[in-house]
């Protein structure tokens, strides 16, 4: 078209400076549509399949590992005080403090190691050491004289000309006199403090005690008025460690052997001891004893290497034990282990000079890396768990930490955990409650269960309802019918779910409930009715056949459905009257089978309806297209209609009804409103069709408004969203692979 | 048939034999398919529409053994058979004798004086059963219907009309005559408070929070010229000005509709005198005839569409919720139609048909069984906490912390739902594309045009039966869609319309109502889901009905074009 034309007519000069330009401006816009067209529909498949990166996206921060990244390392302040009896640092890592050999509290600046404020014990040094727990900042000293004195960490935070300023400093809350517990030179110590009582067990070189103040607020001062009650304790030679739980009601004592002796002190005046347990196996040696956060599981560390998490499990008998839970184990023997503050997190010193970070109840190791060459030291987190002080004998170390979901692990998502205060390892998703130190549990499993079986019992309503259907409507029904039926499945198809979800939850259900019979007696009767419906015909004298053409059977039987299924909800009631003597739920419930109003069945129901139209119109699309030939073959040969369906068409068509059923089934698996509104929404795994189910979809309508941004649970219900859509989106790729593939042999004939 | 002759001599097994039972059992499954989808309508609209009906109050004694006999003066809201011994576990001491009893719900009303709006009772218990004209029902601003005999009415604490009547005697009459005078006084005056309220104070708030957003903003920019802020204040001075002006009007209104009462003596015999300004509309349902009880009907399915819900969604409109699906499904279709049409064009027309091309058709057509919660959590994840905070950040720091666009609202909604059906309009419009045959192209390039005419001028209107097709099944589907609406900007009760006379008029970043989360909001998170019932059934067969156009829209449409471009087809 851009060549010239050679021969000139006058009139039809198609060069005029006007047809020129038009021409140009012609070619402009079809490139300028062609780029156009070209970037826009490009970028609406990238922002479509950007869907699935971004999940990727949020969710990959789960699974990516840890990281330690050192800041600064600067000489231990006040280095002549001695080495540390205990190390840690405030919110914001600005500032640290140290408790030195000597006694003396030492208060540095984080970052460089400046001495900000250094606190004389008031009485010298101590002969004992104890940290009551990490988040309530107080630790006490035993002296030699059977003295103890409690103090407490305190952070004034002012904002002097905008900036933010820490300020320090040292608090005795049970004064600065300190508590008589015992006349003797205390060696260990511990203390356990919360707002009725403290307390303090104290072991010296040969007896051993326990003291107990408890607190009566004055009404009318408001003042606390102390108690002290004491009680010795049986010695047990060569003790190394103790501990006083959480609830102060037991004291455990351990030797350096991992001998341990439980006691009963929730009555100091008639100490009992409990039990005595052994929790090193072989000769490795106790390193330490400590709680972890919310002081249910004790982490007991040896010289193996090996830390072993131990916590109370009730027994039939309703009696609680200490029980070994699960370890994890280092190469080389433990030097010191600290506790995250916030989190059921802890990390791990040992003798190389590695230092391990993990996640206690997903057992699962973060980091693993080599930070000093001392085989001594000490380690402590930082409140948010993202900065380390490591201290080996003449320096601090101050280490970023980057560990946003230690609690997440492949085998926490998919596999069974032990719980704290579960009897058994479950797999359970509980993923708030209203008190502080709450665990989150999140597996997915019992989600998955519950999508697998709403999926299921639609699956077994649907699937035989849509496939039965299509194949008369495409292959038995008259064509007149056909016209009226398909236009009604279609409808089916576009009624909202969250209509299906309200019938389903506010009439379908209580409706069940009153009539559980009659579902069950429907079932029976309906294929009975119909056939015997059917055989009474086909005895009929042929005058009254022939007024029903061929074809138009489902008319006929539409009332015969209608009455059957009116009698057997008015017989419902006799029924149960007969059989279950006027209770079927109660009689349920003797066959110990739980009953939920809300359960599967009416799920399965509700569902299936959803999903019947999708799997009838692709059944019957598969049956319609199996070329005319084939079945014309069959009949000629003699074969019935009934035997040309089974042995030739089905087959054929058998690709097609699979994907039907893939394609189905994908929806079923998705579908949030339904099972929202029709089950109880419970996280059960259970798969009593009487009882709900709580499924991934509607656990994502439920949970992720709620969820905050960035946290382990939101990422981990993107990762549910990202799992419902690979499960949708290869089961939908099989199945249009299929059928394409089907398509093309059918062209072929 | 040629085997009719036969077949008359078939022996039962030779009947089983032929399979003709298993056709009827596939029959079956039809007919079955065929009454559940039917059945579920008739439930719908049977429920939906009976709803608006006025039904009798009855009047009788209801003596349960084991307990005091009183008179329950009730509407009956279901009946059903249930065995006597379900009863007697539930704890309820009926008679040995029965085997069978009917069980029923009954509205009472006046949960102000009940504590509740229901109770169930048992038929056969229930007797002296009549329908006295007197007896009346009142719809109120808050705590339900009222059911009772009226008996007096006053004007500033001065009786104008009364009765002891509880037939219709002419003084029974009068009394009724003025309540009704008396009601129709004080909506008059509702409405206009409910004018000045809503629109007039609104107009004005909204105008006090543009100047308080414009004062944060300058002052962040560093430009609050003292100028500026004398400005700001003369305006502020200005509104201010003006709402004193309407609050006094509100406070003279206030004190002319709380003039009248009326005394109601109820089932249990007490009297109780209330604010004939709480009553949104009072009726005699007893007394009416047929004619009277359809217009009754035809002003209630009125105010059901047309009027604003009250009492936490139970009871009035769903207006709003009706204009929120409008205004967020045509959002979608103005978004989802050219960039649909744009991508399906693309896929057919320009880009290359290789192994990359066929991958991204398969996967695009998957998206669409793609479950739509997921779509939800991306929109939440990518746009609202993604984009919108960052717009947040760049364009609205004045407004922080409380967000803009950084979360759920129109526009977000609009956004997500058009990527849950830009797949749909793709699949369809390429559908059409596919069926134009080549040498219409061929022909339309021959004669000279180029590929972007021959695209706008031949091709494009040839596929715009499949364009229309699939917008409207897009369309269908949005309108029905809730979960993914749920996580991104839809709420229970919406303070104004996402459109209003407030610049900058079409609020995108407002949150919406919708009609399918109403119907699971007021179904299921309703503090009285059993008040609440009848106004969801009516929701949800509007619901239906406007998907149900939809898609017959959808079926018409393509078959009139169909019809128009037939003559090109081959």
């Amino acid at each position: 078209m851009s060549t010239k034309a050679d021969h000139k007519i006058p009139e039809l000069d198609f060069d005029t400076p006007a047809l020129k330009r038009h021409r140009k401006v012609r070619a402009l816009k079809d490139r300028g549509a062609t780029v156009g067209i070209a970037i826009g529909g490009s970028s609406v498949i990238v922002a479509v399949l950007l869907i699935c990166f971004y999940l990727v996206y949020e969710v990959a921060p789960l699974f990516t590992g840890a990281d330690i990244e050192k800041q600064n390392s600067y000489p231990l302040p006040a280095l002549d005080a001695g080495k540390s009896l205990y190390l840690t640092a405030e919110e914001q890592v600005e500032v640290g403090l140290r408790v030195a050999e000597n006694g003396d509290m030492i208060y540095f600046n984080a970052e460089n190691g400046q001495i900000i404020e250094q606190v004389k014990n008031p009485f010298g040094e101590p002969t004992a050491f104890a940290v009551e727990a990490n988040t309530s900042n107080l630790f006490a000293f035993g002296y030699a004289d059977g003295r103890v004195l409690i103090a407490k960490q305190h952070y004034k935070i002012t904002y002097p000309e905008g900036e933010r300023l820490i300020t320090p400093s040292i608090e005795y809350p049970y004064g600065t006199e300190g508590i008589q517990v015992a006349d003797f030179a205390l060696r260990k110590l511990s203390i356990r403090d919360d707002e009725d009582s403290l307390t303090i067990a104290a072991v010296g070189d040969e007896s051993a005690q326990v003291t107990r103040l408890d607190k009566d607020v004055n009404f009318i001062t408001e003042e606390v008025e102390l108690t002290q009650s004491d009680a010795s304790l049986p010695f047990v030679d060569d003790t190394y460690s103790l501990l006083i739980s959480g609830n102060q009601r037991y004291l455990y004592l351990a030797t350096r052997s991992g001998q341990m002796t439980e006691f009963d002190i929730r009555n100091i005046n008639d100490i009992q001891e409990k039990e005595q347990i052994d929790l090193i196996d072989g000769d490795a040696q106790l390193v330490s004893m400590q709680y972890l956060l919310g002081q249910s599981s004790i982490m007991v560390s040896d010289t193996s290497g090996r830390v072993a998490q131990w916590f109370n499990v009730r027994d039939e008998d309703n009696v609680q034990h200490l029980t070994f839970i699960r370890d994890v184990q280092q190469n080389s023997s433990i030097v010191d282990i600290a506790m995250e503050h916030r989190r059921k997190g802890f990390a791990t010193l040992d003798e190389r000079g590695f230092v391990a970070i993990y996640n206690a109840t997903s057992s699962s190791q973060v980091i693993n890396e080599q930070l000093t060459d001392s085989a001594t030291g000490m380690i402590s987190f930082a409140p948010r768990a993202n900065a380390l002080l490591l201290e080996d004998g003449q320096q601090i170390n101050l280490f970023h930490v980057d560990n946003e979901h230690p609690e997440v692990s492949w085998s926490s998502i998919w596999g069974d955990v032990w719980y704290e205060g579960y009897q058994e390892p479950t797999y359970t998703w509980q993923s708030s409650a209203a008190n502080n130190d709450f665990e989150p549990k999140y597996s997915l499993v019992p989600l998955a269960f519950g999508t697998i079986k709403a999926a299921f019992y639609a699956m077994v309503v649907a699937v035989p309802l849509a496939i039965c259907g299509a194949i008369y409507t495409a292959y038995f029904m008259a064509p007149g019918l056909r016209r009226k039926v398909k236009p009604v499945i279609e409808l089916m198809e576009a009624l909202p779910t969250v209509i299906l979800g309200f019938l389903a939850g506010i009439f379908f259900a209580p409706f069940l409930e009153e009539h559980l019979a009659a579902a069950f007696s429907i079932l029976v009767a309906l294929p009975v009715g119909i056939l015997l419906f059917a055989l009474l015909w086909s005895r009929l004298p042929q005058g009254i056949r022939w007024l029903v053409p061929e074809g138009w059977q489902p008319v006929l039987l539409i009332p015969l459905i209608v009455v059957l299924g009116w009698a057997c909800v008015a017989l419902s009631p006799i029924i149960e009257l007969y059989w279950f003597d006027g209770n079927i739920r109660g009689w349920l419930g003797d066959q110990g089978i739980t009953f939920d109003q809300r359960n599967a069945l009416v799920v399965g129901f509700a569902m299936g309806f959803a999903v019947i139209p999708t799997i009838f119109s692709i059944t019957e699309d598969a049956i319609f297209s199996v070329p005319k030939a084939l079945t014309q073959g069959s009949l000629a040969l003699g074969a019935t209609y009934w035997q040309t369906m089974t042995r030739v068409v089905l087959p054929t068509a058998s690709p097609g009804i699979f994907s039907a059923i893939m394609i189905g089934m994908g929806r079923a698996v998705g579908e949030t409103m339904i099972v929202l509104m029709a089950t109880g929404n419970t996280p059960i795994m259970d798969f009593n069709i009487f009882e709900g189910m709580r499924t991934l979809a509607a656990n994502l309508a439920v949970e992720v408004p709620e969820s905050e941004v960035g946290s382990s649970h939101y990422r981990i219900l993107f990762l549910a969203a990202f799992v419902l859509f690979v499960f949708t989106f290869v089961v939908n790729t099989i199945a249009e692979t299929v059928r394409q593939h089907l398509r093309k042999k059918y062209g072929s004939l | 048939m040629s085997t009719e002759l036969k077949q008359k001599k078939q022996t039962v097994s030779q009947w089983v034999k032929s399979g003709d039972p298993w056709v009827w059992l596939n029959a079956g499954a039809v007919a079955i398919s065929v009454i559940m989808v039917l059945g579920l309508l008739i439930l719908i609209a049977v429920r939906g529409l009976g709803h608006f009906w006025p039904a009798d109050i009855e009047r009788g004694t209801y003596s349960l053994p084991g307990s005091e006999p009183y008179t329950l003066i009730a509407e009956r809201v279901e009946s059903t058979e249930v065995p006597a011994a379900q009863l007697r576990e539930a704890g309820i001491p009926v008679g040995e004798q029965y085997d069978l009893m009917m069980r029923s719900l009954m509205k009472t009303g006046n949960r102000d004086v009940y504590g509740s709006d229901f109770r169930w009772i048992i038929d056969e218990y229930f007797t002296d059963i009549s329908k006295p004209e007197m007896l009346f029902a009142a719809e109120r601003h808050e705590w339900g219907n009222l059911y009772g005999y009226l008996q007096a009415v006053k004007e500033d604490g001065q009786v104008v009309a009364q009765t002891q009547d509880v037939t219709a005697t002419d003084s029974a009459l009068a009394t009724w005559a003025a309540f009704e005078a008396s009601i129709d006084r004080a909506t008059g005056i509702y409405d206009d408070i409910h004018e000045v309220e809503k629109y007039e104070i609104g107009e004005i708030n909204h105008k006090l929070e543009r100047l308080r957003l414009e004062q944060r903003r300058l002052e962040l920019e560093g430009e609050l010229t003292p100028e500026k802020l004398a400005d700001l204040d003369a305006e502020r001075a200005e509104q201010d000005a003006k709402y004193e002006v309407l609050q006094q009007r509100l406070i003279e209104l206030y004190g002319q509709i709380n003039r009248d009462t009326f005394v109601v003596q109820v089932m249990d015999g007490s009297v109780h005198e209330m604010q004939v300004a709480k009553v949104v509309r009072a009726y005699r349902p007893n007394a009416m005839g047929i004619t009277e009880k359809m217009g009754f009907y035809g002003a209630k399915v009125w105010e059901f569409l047309s009027a604003e819900p009250r009492e936490a969604n139970t009871e009035g409109g769903v207006f709003p919720a009706i204009f929120g699906t409008v205004m967020m499904v045509l959002l979608m279709t103005v978004l989802v139609t050219p960039f649909g049409v744009v991508a399906a064009i693309y896929l057919r027309e320009y880009a290359s048909q290789g192994f990359v091309t066929r991958t991204i058709r398969i996967a695009v057509n998957n998206l669409a069984g793609v479950p739509s919660i997921v779509y939800g959590v991306f929109g939440l994840g990518f746009f609202i906490y993604f984009l919108g905070s960052g717009i947040d950040q760049a364009f609205f720091p004045e407004a922080l912390p409380s967000p803009t666009f950084g979360t759920g609202g129109l526009m977000w909604a609009s956004i997500t739902l058009a990527l849950l059906t830009v797949p749909v309009v793709i699949v369809a419009t390429e559908e059409g594309l596919s069926r134009i045959p080549r040498s219409v192209r061929e022909g339309s390039l021959a004669l000279g045009a180029t590929k972007a005419e021959t695209l706008w001028r031949v091709i494009l209107p040839m596929a715009s039966p499949a364009i229309m097709t699939g917008v409207i099944l897009a369309v269908a589907r949005a309108a029905g869609e809730v979960a993914p609406l749920m996580l991104v900007g839809v709420v229970k009760l919406a303070p104004s319309l996402p459109l209003d006379g407030n610049y900058p008029y079409l609020h995108l970043d407002q949150k919406f109502m919708h009609l399918g989360f109403h119907i699971y909001d007021v179904g299921f998170q309703s503090p009285n889901v059993e008040a609440a019932r009848p106004l969801v059934y009516a929701t949800a067969l509007l619901l239906v009905i406007v998907i149900a156009t939809l898609n017959l829209a959808a079926v018409t449409i393509r078959n009139h074009l169909r019809e128009k471009f037939k003559s090109l087809e081959m």
